[in-house]
């Protein structure tokens, strides 16, 4: 479904992802782990076409088409969908009203029906159930004023609403309390088909607990150094990125000679 | 002074006389001395020039090069079909509406049947000549007297025949509004209209004011300029709306001059859209201890258009407070200017003063002049103010196009959102539907995907 090959980017000509390799394929669910500022939301945004970043080598493919060559809204559309690490608030755009249009330009390019803002009001009630999301938070405007735990809540919300083939959830767990990880991972869960992919950055083993991935992997200073089973995820839990660094030295300095 | 603004003063002169000769609208002695002397105060001070401070961002010598005629009740009665006025109507305000044809009353067009008993809305001509009329004579033009008149606020003055008087008794609630629907019927004449509006709410009185300029067609090129005093009495209620939808190339230089005394409150919503060039001079006295006011605002300008606000709020008592939050939108060419002062005298303490104007620029080449003023002369008061001009925020519009939503409809979104505030405040919901439109209107766009 997603494969990419040897990617790179800047942002501000400054290099941070320094050669991607990743495949995804339908049904899979994937982890990305990896310390603090090695490029993991990057990587996410690239996917998802931000301006700010450059891609200035390798290919992203989805479905097999060049992925890269599309606008943002249009890989939306083709079934891409990232959520935040951090939710943006839009004032005085209700969620709703977000929510509706987002879907609606969906279903006009999938020839679907569109749907009216009652009818609509409809399926967002039954999709709000998925993350048992407060419906008080629909006619607030889009994320603004919502406590950290409600806006992860709010992205995953969208991902029910927009069914997405391939979702990049970027730290969706953290800022979630205990009970609110549960609910959201199993609304994820609820999402997931033998026809659509997952790819789930996080810095912790707990999600994945319900989330199971198929494959983790370790991004470090803008490279994928190490990629295994669901195991590597407890691995990397005990014994922390030391090692993982440790194994990106040994890659550069191999690299160097 | 220069040639253009001698013969504007002699276009006007001449007017006023021949106005004062015509029998049919003669007011009372008093109310010709008045205008007499403003007459004479405007041909004292004449018009602004951009070496005024005032005026140093607003250049209306066109009004001096328009040679504009103020029109004559005459040229105005009969000659509009009700049918044109229908796409004007607010239905909330069925039964109190009051209409104008280039600043004067017209009974035929207007409907008046829904008022509460006690409640005056009519001919403010008809109301001078009453019996009541000397009354008047504290309230009428009371700006005049006691800060001075500026040269548009003068030549109204000079020019009053007619108008609208709105009077709600003491503990009378009018519960829906009074709609004062101001029409220029121009006829390709490039004429002056000079809508005069007072407005008297007694001690707790309720009531809500839409004061409303607009055109029978929307090229028309004509001078409007509309002047209202309002005078809100202890304890009462007052809700202003001001709609400036006038035609894309009028000319309007407008005064509002409101008065709240103990506890009142007043809110006020004003809308600017229309005019090549409008001018909107607020002058807000808080007159009596507690009371509340909020003067909020937005303005939508595009192509050429220049929009220009400026208020002065003065708190002269203590508990006091005042909101102040204008909204401007600019594409294209267009230009703004914002200047609000307030001015918290000796003695105000306890005020609570807070002034904002946000700006979103959709076009590199509209600009914005924003000019928040404070002057504090008491110790203990809470004041604030600030002043942004801004773009579409980039972070947020990725958001929205990340969802699918086209780069358009999302920027559309977007600047729907930012002046949402002041749209969602609007408590009339056939202004606040005719405001949705209009801004989708100029944004090409719809909201529907
Ligand atoms: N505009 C920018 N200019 C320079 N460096 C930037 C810019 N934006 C991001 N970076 C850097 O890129 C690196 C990768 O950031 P990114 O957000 O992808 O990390 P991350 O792996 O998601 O980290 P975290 O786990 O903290 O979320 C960081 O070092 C960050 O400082
Ligand atoms: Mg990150």
């Amino acid at each position: 479904m997603l494969e990419i090959r040897d990617l790179h980017a800047t942002v501000d000509g400054n290099e941070i992802l320094r050669g991607i390799g990743l495949k995804v394929r339908a049904g899979e669910v994937h982890a990305i782990m990896g310390p603090n500022g090695s490029g993991k939301s990057t990587l996410s945004k690239v996917v998802a076409g931000h301006p700010a970043y450059e891609v200035t080598g390798g290919e992203v493919l989805f479905e097999g088409k060049d992925l890269l060559e599309l606008d943002p809204d249009e890989r939306a559309r083709a079934g891409i969908f990232l959520a935040f690490q951090y939710p943006v608030e839009v004032p005085g755009v209700s969620n709703a009203q977000f929510l509706r249009l987002a879907y609606n330009e969906k279903m006009k390019h999938t020839g679907d029906e569109e749907l009216d803002p009652l009818e609509f009001k409809d399926l967002l009630a039954e999709r709000a159930k998925i993350v048992e999301m407060d419906p008080g938070l629909m006619s607030r405007s889009v994320n603004e004023g919502f406590s950290g735990g409600e806006k992860k809540r709010n992205e995953i919300l969208q991902m029910a609403v927009l069914q997405p083939k391939l979702a990049m959830l970027d730290e969706t767990d953290s800022g979630l309390d205990i009970d609110a990880l549960r609910i959201v991972a199993e609304g994820v869960n609820k999402l997931k088909s033998p026809d659509k992919a997952i790819v789930l950055v996080t810095h912790y083993q707990r999600i994945l607990n319900y989330i199971v991935p198929d494959f983790v992997h370790v991004l470090y200073k803008g490279r994928i150094v190490r990629s295994g089973g669901k195991e590597l995820a407890l691995e990397l839990e005990e014994k922390g990125y030391d090692w993982v660094k440790e194994l990106d030295r040994e890659a550069a300095t191999v690299g160097a000679q | 002074m220069s040639m253009q603004v001698t013969e504007l003063k002699n276009t006007f002169s001449a007017a006023f006389e021949s106005l004062q000769s015509g029998v049919s609208n003669r007011l009372p002695l008093w109310v010709e001395d008045l205008r007499l002397r403003a007459l004479e105060h405007f041909e004292a001070v004449g018009f602004p020039t951009t070496d005024d401070e005032d005026y140093k961002y607003t250049n209306v010598a066109p009004i001096a090069r328009g040679n504009f005629q103020p029109a004559a009740a005459s040229d105005a009665s009969g000659i509009i079909d009700p049918a044109h006025l229908e796409q004007f109507i607010y239905e909330e305000a069925d039964g109190r509406r009051l209409v104008f044809i280039n600043g004067f009353y017209d009974a035929e067009l207007s409907s008046l049947d829904a008022l509460p008993a006690g409640v005056i809305a009519g001919n403010l001509a008809d109301a001078l000549n009453g019996d009541a009329g000397t009354m008047l004579k504290n309230f009428l033009a009371r700006g005049a007297e006691t800060s001075g008149d500026d040269a548009f606020t003068a030549l109204n003055t000079a020019f009053l025949a007619s108008g609208a008087f709105v009077y709600v008794p003491r503990n009378v609630r009018v519960e829906a509004p009074i709609h004062l629907l101001f029409v220029t019927e121009s006829a390709g004449e490039a004429i002056a209209t000079f809508p005069r509006v007072l407005v008297i709410a007694e001690p707790h009185s309720e009531a809500t004011i839409i004061e409303d300029h607009t055109a029978l067609v929307e090229q028309a090129s004509y001078f409007s300029s509309p002047v209202i005093e309002i005078y809100v009495d202890d304890e009462a209620r007052v809700a202003h709306y001001k709609v400036q939808r006038e035609s894309i190339d009028a000319l309007h230089v407008a005064r509002t001059r409101v008065e709240v005394g103990r506890a009142g409150i007043y809110d006020s919503t004003t809308i600017n859209l229309g005019s090549a060039l409008a001018r909107h001079n607020i002058n807000l006295q808080l007159r009596g201890e507690g009371s509340e006011t909020w003067i909020d605002g937005l303005f939508f300008g595009e192509g050429t258009q220049h929009m220009d606000t400026h208020s002065l709020i003065n708190h002269l008592e203590p508990h006091c407070t005042s909101h102040q939050a204008y909204k401007g939108i600019l594409n294209d060419r267009a230009r703004s200017v914002f200047n609000g002062r307030i001015f918290v005298h000796p003695g105000a303490q306890k005020t609570d003063a807070y002034q904002s104007n946000k700006n979103l620029l959709l076009s590199n080449e509209a600009r914005v002049d924003t000019k928040p003023q404070l002057e504090i002369f008491a110790d203990d008061v809470k004041c604030s103010h600030g002043a942004t001009v801004g773009q579409l925020n980039e972070e947020e519009l990725f958001y929205l196009i990340s969802r699918g939503i086209h780069p358009e409809l999302a920027r559309n979104l977007l600047t729907y959102g930012f002046a949402e505030a002041i749209v969602e405040k609007i408590k009339v919901a056939s202004i606040k539907r005719q405001l949705d439109e209009a801004i989708l209107n100029r944004l090409h766009a719809s909201l529907e995907a």
